[in-house]
């Protein structure tokens, strides 16, 4: 699925992907017939692997290796059989197509910023000021709203709906202010840059006003976080994002997806895009 | 670049402009020399023959609409962006208005200001049209605000310009949506027109977001700024119902007509 493949090997590839769709379709239904009840039994468990529902965040360190243990056996099928051009279902979401997969997208970042502002409220960092604390429930009020938004707003749409995702956050040390309001500055910039970048995907007139609605909500947030860092300074608009020409950032989803993967346990796939 | 994004792009994104003539797609998809492009190419000037075919008649009549609402949408930002930046300098050019520990911040505003101005008179020649003068200003509005002698007054209408900037630029977004160069543009510069808003907003004591239509501390005359800011229901979904109208409405900001940003504007034209 990388750059360098020709057009004709291309077809190769997509041929030799009907063909062997088929072959898996015809395993299936004998399998089907042959094995009813087992081949329930492992869809019901891919199911659970998937949604890792009833799965928290306070997850015990042996839930939280199972459970990344699974994520990487997943991952690794589905990049051979996409290297192979074979699909292999593994059970593995993939955000979609055309818009489906922009709001999903979409609901993938606003689930990552709920979740993260979710953890700073409900254990503030010590010495936290009156006009941080203010600002960190806020941003916890906003992101929660953006997130439980998308989630109906896609749930009305279609039946392809990004299950719950799990987080991590290696090194963010939540009672540090400057670790905290770092982690915040981060997501909030990145999630300026990836609403920016997924602009022009948006089919739908509608869906991007939504997505503008949210977007300067979103710098708004980075604009106030970095002046939290540096207060008076230049810094809520800096150069450091801020181009000559006076635009902010504008990044790919295949930018964007690796990076916001580091804070991201549940892999996830969105082949249109390149990723996964 | 994926073989299938390669395609998809042709088969649609060009199609709604007029600017992105057959010839330019070509060029265009050769500039970026990767070996899939090359490949794709052939297959996909047969899309693009297909598709253009079948819509001919519609390509060139709607491409010309959609081209005035494209460069009409732009001519808006740019006069706003004229205002900005006028108010910005003439604020920075009057000794001992702007407190000192707050000019690195209108500095970097009026910086990316200028910026806008240029990028978007730019933008307007490389589509074939002229770009709209800059107008007469008159930041008083007919004596009503004394902004230059008056600090307080002068931060209240900077936050006014901003959040209404932020509202027009997300007013325009399905006018600019045919041209994926320019709407992306269009974004970059709509979310710093909201980190400035943020920020102006802050140094006046308040949230950097509007909470319900409410601009804070802001005199009766800039309430067309925040009307409809109020809003709670998002395509169906009730914002107000985790949190309270406030944080609720707060999470998004709306849109403003052209005509309501133009109606605006047009109080500090001359």
């Amino acid at each position: 699925m990388k750059t360098k493949k020709t057009f004709s090997s291309y077809i190769a590839v997509k041929e030799n992907f009907t063909h062997s769709f088929l072959v898996f379709q015809y395993q299936i239904i004998i399998l089907l017939l042959k094995l009813k009840k087992s081949l329930k039994i492992i869809i019901m468990k891919k199911t659970i692997s998937i949604s890792n529902q009833g799965a928290t965040l306070d997850t015990s360190r042996r839930n939280f290796l199972k459970l990344s243990g699974i994520g990487l056996a997943l991952a690794g099928l589905t990049f051979v059989g996409c290297e192979e051009g074979v699909v292999v279902d593994s059970g593995i979401f993939d955000l979609g197509q055309g818009d489906v997969g922009i709001l999903n997208y979409a609901y993938a970042l606003e689930q990552l910023e709920a979740d993260f502002y979710t953890k700073v409220v409900n254990n503030f960092y010590s010495g936290i000021s009156t006009v941080e604390k203010q600002v960190l429930t806020d941003l916890y009020h906003h992101e929660v709203v953006h997130r439980d938004f998308f989630k109906a707003a896609i749930s009305g749409a279609t039946t392809h709906v990004l299950p719950k995702l799990e987080f991590q956050y290696p090194n963010v040390d939540w009672n540090n202010r400057n670790s905290v309001l770092a982690t915040a500055k981060a997501l909030e910039d990145t999630g300026v840059a990836a609403y920016n970048g997924a602009g022009k995907y948006i089919k739908t007139p509608d869906y991007l006003v939504i997505a503008g609605k949210i977007v300067s909500v979103e710098a708004r947030h980075a604009s106030a976080i970095r002046d939290l860092i540096n207060p008076g300074s230049a810094a809520f608009s800096g150069d450091d994002i801020i181009d000559a020409n006076g635009l902010d950032v504008a990044k790919e989803p295949s930018e964007i997806v690796p990076v916001a993967a580091g804070f991201i346990k549940t892999p996830f796939t969105w082949k249109e895009q390149g990723i996964g | 670049m994926n073989i299938l994004r390669i395609l998809d792009k042709l088969s649609d994104d060009k199609f709604f402009t007029t600017e992105f003539s057959r010839g330019e797609a070509m060029k265009t998809l050769a500039k970026t020399g990767t070996k899939a492009a090359m490949v794709a190419i052939p297959v996909g000037a047969g899309l693009m023959s297909t598709s253009a075919k079948a819509n001919t008649t519609a390509t060139v009549e709607s491409g010309s609409v959609f081209k005035s609402a494209l460069t009409d949408a732009l001519q808006l930002a740019l006069t706003l962006e004229y205002l900005e930046d006028e108010y910005y300098r003439i604020g920075l050019n009057t000794a001992g208005l702007i407190a000192s520990s707050d000019l690195v911040v209108f500095q970097q505003i009026s910086k990316h200001e200028a910026a806008h101005v240029n990028f978007l008179k730019t933008a307007l020649t490389s589509l074939g049209v002229t770009p709209a003068t800059k107008p007469t200003f008159d930041f008083t509005a007919n004596g009503n605000f004394s902004p230059f002698t008056d600090y307080n007054q002068f931060l209240t209408l900077a936050q006014a310009f901003e959040d209404t900037g932020v509202r027009a630029y997300k007013g325009q977004a399905g006018n600019v949506m045919s041209n994926p160069t320019i709407l992306q543009a269009a974004l970059q510069i709509h979310s710093v027109e909201a980190r400035h808003a943020s920020q102006v907003r802050r140094m006046r004591s308040n949230k950097g977001w509007i909470e319900l239509n409410n601009g804070g501390n802001m005199p009766a005359a800039t309430n067309p700024v925040y009307a409809g800011e109020e809003n709670t229901n998002q395509a169906g979904f009730n914002t107000a119902s985790l949190f309270g109208p406030e944080a609720g409405s707060a999470a998004y900001d709306e849109i403003l007509s052209g005509t309501d940003a133009t109606a605006i504007a047009s109080l500090f034209i001359v």
